[in-house]
């Protein structure tokens, strides 16, 4: 769980960062698609490493999500019957909504792929133009609502996510308890704000 | 109620020659199992505490085939864990003049001179190899900068021998024992029945050969059957109703191995902790210590004027009485336990005690503050201002705690000789359930060193002498006496459920404990003894005519529980104040008004008294033969005690 | 003060179970919630009904026998406290309290508020000690341990074994009763030696125990009565990671 969530955590962050290429224009970003496709070409040939990038993130989230599922198996045989009462939530917030967060998020990737990388949903859907692909897309206040959506369930699930893959990888030293907390919360607000910069940005008109 | 002269008491097992080699030649002395026999040896321990828990683990590391029961959900809970001081242990770390003479000095002393030196020589000698052993296993004691053992003086002591893990050395101890015992049951030495309780003891040819046990969640009532059992049930403070007991400690065990034979000895000897929160009202359904350690530095008083209304904070200092520093300059609030809590009830009977009913003194914390700091008072004795509050709801900070004493400890318990065997042999009694090495009156910090002592070093080795006649021959299901004390502890059971009366096991309970409390406490007079001997076998009557015990005898039924235990208490307070009654001097937990010096300081009369009284079970309401062992003292000589 | 107390009723692991409402009034803020249930069960039995079944003993927060769930939080409202030492003065005169007892299904219920938490006893007996038979100990200072370590490993050490963080945990996860045991005796030189094998057969038994898995959802460390930090988790599971690594296999059976 943790090592195929940081795998996925790395290629969000960096995605991100890319994402952020919009602000320098449509040049910079489409010639940026392009690199992502030309990038090792020499070696593995045209888009050879983006293939395998994508190869490596779809095992990851199938490994990711067999062991939630295995987890959430677990967890419901040992507590068969619940409380009556139920309990308020002693812990974190972020915690408690990992399984249904990442099940938004598998959700929005899938509508994702086939909206940004396909392009059978987007209103522009030319492959070669991802500028116009997004500026297209995030015009539409539903598509905004969508993707803001998720992208909150994405920071919840990472603020939690990071942290927990720390611990659970036993990386952090117990003193360091509360600095891991603020790394993970530091790095989650980050990405959220990241990644909602680019819809909102079309959206009021920012990026044209 | 009377009793009877028996023939005297010799422990046959006694060791005699140079006090410093007597348990080396003791050992040397017993007969050995041979390892290859041991798997064939099978042996039943009845309780889980420090000393059963420890016993049953070594004995299983030895070899033996070792059965263990408990009355809790799991061996980890037995009352040892509720033990906060500390654990003595003679390894002189700090070059203070401390040796395993000085140790075994102060515990005779302590004693009152009402124990026998071999048992006492050893506990000291053994005391060093059990915090080796404890720390070996893993148990965190408090450390000093430097990396080694911390220790402390803890109940008066002038020498620093006390090891502590802050205020759960007992917690930390037990669970070190039930982790080696743990390691016992993994390994199949051990085979561990929680939730179960020992209602009778198996006697066949005049051999203790088994137990009958109820399983407390299917009520089951079985017998199993051994080579030797051990008891290691624990004291009999519950009897009182109220202590810093658990709720589930209970004198049924020995109760009912003294009516199977075996000598009940100085039952009269209580403990009673000055330093307990005081009770809050009639729902309250126990006392809460708190470490004498708040001694150090709180001071005890009362208001002088029995009608103070002002509150505490308010009362200037000449209005105060501080009877503890005026009555005993020199010592002052760290007298001894028992002088303070004699004194703590005096002047509650002056009508001058604080709080609910009159029934506590300020401990007060104020002048500490002052002279070292809230932040150093904190760090000492935090936790406890912590657990404080949350039973009183008043911060001791702003606040003087109120105090009271409670029933603590009892230095009774089965007779044994200097191999622990009871007077049934192949009947093993250890830590607080058997009699032996406090005397009358037992030193802070070495409940758990005997506990262990017992446990880890004397029982495992002593009783192989026993065992090595073993096997005995098997005891069928079918044997007589295996199915008359099964069909008697069915019948019993069957009895408390068909009473169907009006009254609630508690109400008994609690009527019993204010009894005892009253005329069998911090002070006993003889008008007070003979009306609770009066009143003791009326309410055991009311007992077996009136009681309510709801439900039925399957399955988990905790007033049944309770109702066992309650009607065993009745006859064992008999017996308490009889020997109270009898003994009429005063000496360690015993006080007798009659015996007293003309500063109203305990009397002993070592001329008439220095025997250990023990005992015989001749039926309930008939009188009990006592049987005296006498004591002798070779080095040290009995002095009376003075904290003036 | 007076209360509506709501108990879970239960005759046996065979039963379903359901709440069973009483009123219980004359209650004084300076009872304990135990003694509260004691006057309900005094009054039930007076009245011929069956008293409320729950475990308890030392009631002074250490043995560890107690558990309650009241108004779905294990030990109830008050942090770092048995519900033992939880008093009726933490609660507003007129409440409703919910009372149900530990639900995991390592933890099956006997009876009422009463469940069988044997299984905690099984994880240690897969290792949570150290192999030192009585007598072959060396002398106590033969070893100085630092007293950082000293202090930690008693921190570890305080767990009490009552089981809330498995009733807290929404996976019904032992990870943090597993992972005090293991930190405290990892932490000092005497418990390591065995420090890996402990780990890995710990965390074995404690999976085969059937108690869920951890996701840090820090449930367990907020209701602990002793306050065992989560950290002792990771610490575990920095354990469990290197002895994989290490290729240390578990103590053959």
């Amino acid at each position: 769980m943790a090592v195929t969530g940081f795998i996925l955590f790395f290629y969000v962050v960096a995605h991100m960062v890319g994402n952020l290429k919009i602000f320098f224009g449509e040049t910079a970003f489409d010639s940026y698609a392009r690199w992502l496709r030309a990038m090792g070409s020499a070696v593995l040939g045209e888009s050879g490493v983006l293939w395998t990038i994508r190869i490596v993130l779809l095992v990851s989230v199938l490994l990711h999500m067999t062991a939630a599922i295995q987890l959430a198996r677990r967890a419901r045989a040992a507590r068969p019957s619940g409380y009556r009462h139920r309990p308020p939530v002693q812990g974190g917030y972020a915690a408690r909504t990992m399984r249904w967060g990442g099940v938004i998020i598998a959700l929005f990737v899938i509508y994702h792929v086939l909206d940004l990388t396909v392009g059978w949903l987007n209103p522009h859907g030319v492959p070669e133009e991802p500028f116009l692909n997004v500026t297209s897309g995030f015009q539409q206040w539903w598509v905004v609502l969508i993707y803001t959506v998720a992208i909150l369930a994405l920071g919840l699930h990472v603020r939690h996510g990071v942290w927990s893959a720390l611990r659970s990888l036993g990386t952090v030293r117990a003193s360091h308890g509360p600095l891991a907390r603020t790394v993970a919360l530091v790095v989650a607000v980050a990405l959220t704000a990241g990644y909602l910069s680019v819809p909102y940005a079309v959206l009021f008109g920012l990026v044209e | 109620m009377r009793y009877d002269e028996g023939e005297p008491l010799v422990d046959r097992a006694a060791p005699d020659g140079p006090l410093e080699t007597r348990w080396e030649r003791a050992r040397f002395g017993t007969r050995l199992v041979n390892p290859a026999n041991r798997r064939r040896l099978r042996v039943i321990v009845v309780g889980t505490g420090l000393a059963g828990a420890s016993a049953a683990a070594t004995l299983g590391e030895l070899g033996y085939r070792v059965s263990s029961f408990c009355y809790q959900d799991s061996p980890r809970r037995a009352h040892s864990i509720a033990a906060q001081g500390g654990i003595n242990a003679a390894k002189n770390y700090r070059n203070d003049g401390d040796s395993v003479y000085r140790l075994f000095y102060d515990t005779v002393k302590g004693g009152d001179f009402r124990a026998r030196e071999s048992n006492v020589y050893r506990l000291a000698e053994i005391s060093t190899a059990i915090i080796d052993q404890c720390v070996a296993q893993g148990v965190p004691f408090a450390r000093e900068y430097g990396g080694l053992l911390d220790t402390r003086s803890f109940g008066g002591a002038q020498v620093s021998r006390t090891f502590y893990a802050r205020g759960q050395t007992g917690q930390q101890l037990l669970l070190g024992a039930y982790q080696a015992l743990s390691r016992q049951i993994a390994a199949g030495t051990v085979t561990m029945h929680p939730r179960t309780e020992m209602l009778d003891l198996v006697v066949v040819d005049g051999r203790a050969r088994g137990v009958v046990i109820r399983d407390l969640v299917t009520g089951e009532v079985s017998t199993h059957t051994a080579d030797a059992v051990v008891l290691a049930t624990g004291g009999y403070g519950n009897v009182f109703h109220l202590s810093t007991n658990a709720k589930g400690c209970n004198a049924t065990a020995i109760w009912r191995a003294h009516r199977r034979g075996a000598l009940f000895a100085n039952p009269c000897y209580t403990q009673i902790h000055p330093t307990c929160i005081p009770v809050s009202g009639d729902h309250q359904s126990k006392l809460t210590l708190m470490s004498e350690s708040l001694r150090n530095d709180g001071r005890v008083w009362v208001p002088v004027d029995p009608d103070e209304r002002r509150a505490p904070g308010d009362i200037p200092a000449e209005d105060r009485d501080y009877y503890l520093e005026r009555t005993y300059p020199s010592f002052g609030n760290l007298v001894p336990r028992d002088i303070a809590s004699r004194a703590a009830k005096k002047v509650c009977d002056d009508g001058r005690g604080v709080g609910p009913g009159g029934l506590g003194v300020y401990l007060d914390f104020a002048d500490a503050i002052d002279r070292l700091g809230r932040e150093a008072v904190e760090t000492r004795y935090g936790n406890l201002f912590e657990m404080y509050q949350r039973i009183t709801g008043e911060d001791p900070y702003q606040v003087p705690m109120r105090i009271y004493p409670a029933v603590h400890y009892t230095m009774g318990g089965l007779w044994v000789d200097y191999d622990l065997q009871s007077t049934i042999p192949g009947l093993f009694v250890i830590g607080e359930a058997n009699f032996s090495d406090h005397g009358a009156n037992r030193l802070g910090a070495s409940a758990l060193m005997q506990g262990l002592a017992d446990g880890y070093f004397v029982l495992p080795n002593t009783i192989a002498g026993y065992l090595a006649d073993g096997p005995f021959p098997e005891v069928t299901d079918a044997h007589p006496d295996l199915v008359a004390a099964r069909s008697d502890v069915e019948e019993r059971v069957r009895r408390l459920l068909s009473v169907e009366g009006d009254r609630t096991v508690d109400s008994f309970h609690r009527e019993l404990g204010s009894l005892l409390w009253d005329h069998c406490g911090m002070e006993r007079t003889e008008e007070g003894l003979r009306h609770a001997l009066e009143r003791i076998p009326e309410l055991r009557a009311e007992f077996w005519r009136r009681v309510r015990v709801p439900g039925s005898g399957e399955g988990l039924n905790q007033s049944l529980e309770r109702a066992g235990r309650v009607a065993d208490f009745l006859e064992l307070a008999e017996l308490l104040c009889l020997d109270a009654l009898h003994r009429t001097e005063s000496c360690g937990g015993h006080f007798r008004a009659e015996s007293q010096t003309p500063d109203g300081e305990a009397l002993r009369r070592d001329d008439e008294f220095a025997y250990v009284a023990a005992w015989e079970y001749t039926g309930t309401g008939t009188p009990p033969l006592l049987r005296r062992e006498s004591l002798t003292f070779e080095h040290v000589e009995p002095t009376q005690r003075s904290y003036q | 003060m007076r209360f509506t107390v709501r108990v879970w009723r239960q005759t046996g692991s065979e039963d379903a179970g359901r709440l069973v409402e009483y009123d219980v009034d004359d209650v004084s803020p300076d009872m304990s919630f135990l003694e509260m249930l004691d006057v309900l069960n005094e009054r039930l039995t007076l009245r011929g009904e069956e008293p409320v079944a729950f475990d308890h003993d030392c009631r002074e927060g250490i043995c560890g026998m107690c558990g309650l769930t009241i108004n779905g939080v294990a030990h109830g409202p008050r942090r770092a406290t048995t519900t033992c030492q939880l008093h009726m003065r933490e609660f507003t005169d007129g409440d409703t309290i919910v009372v149900e007892p530990w639900r995991a299904a390592p933890f099956p219920v006997v009876r009422d508020l009463v469940v069988d938490r044997g299984a905690l006893d099984e994880v240690v007996r897969a290792g949570g000690y150290v192999s030192v038979s009585t007598g072959s100990a060396p002398e106590a200072h033969a070893t100085p341990v630092a007293r950082a370590d000293a202090d930690k490993a008693f921190e570890s050490a305080a767990c009490i074994g009552c089981g809330a963080c498995v009733a807290a945990c929404p996976n019904g996860s032992a990870m943090l009763f597993t992972a005090a045991k293991v930190t405290h005796l990892g932490r000092l030189p005497q418990g390591a030696p065995e420090r890996d094998t402990r780990a890995l057969d710990m965390l074995a038994a404690h999976d085969e125990a059937g108690f869920g898995g951890c996701t840090n959802t820090g449930e367990c460390t907020a209701v602990c009565p002793k306050g065992i930090p989560l950290a002792d988790i990771a610490q575990f599971n920095q354990d469990v990671l290197r002895a994989s690594l290490r290729g240390a296999g578990g103590r053959p059976a």
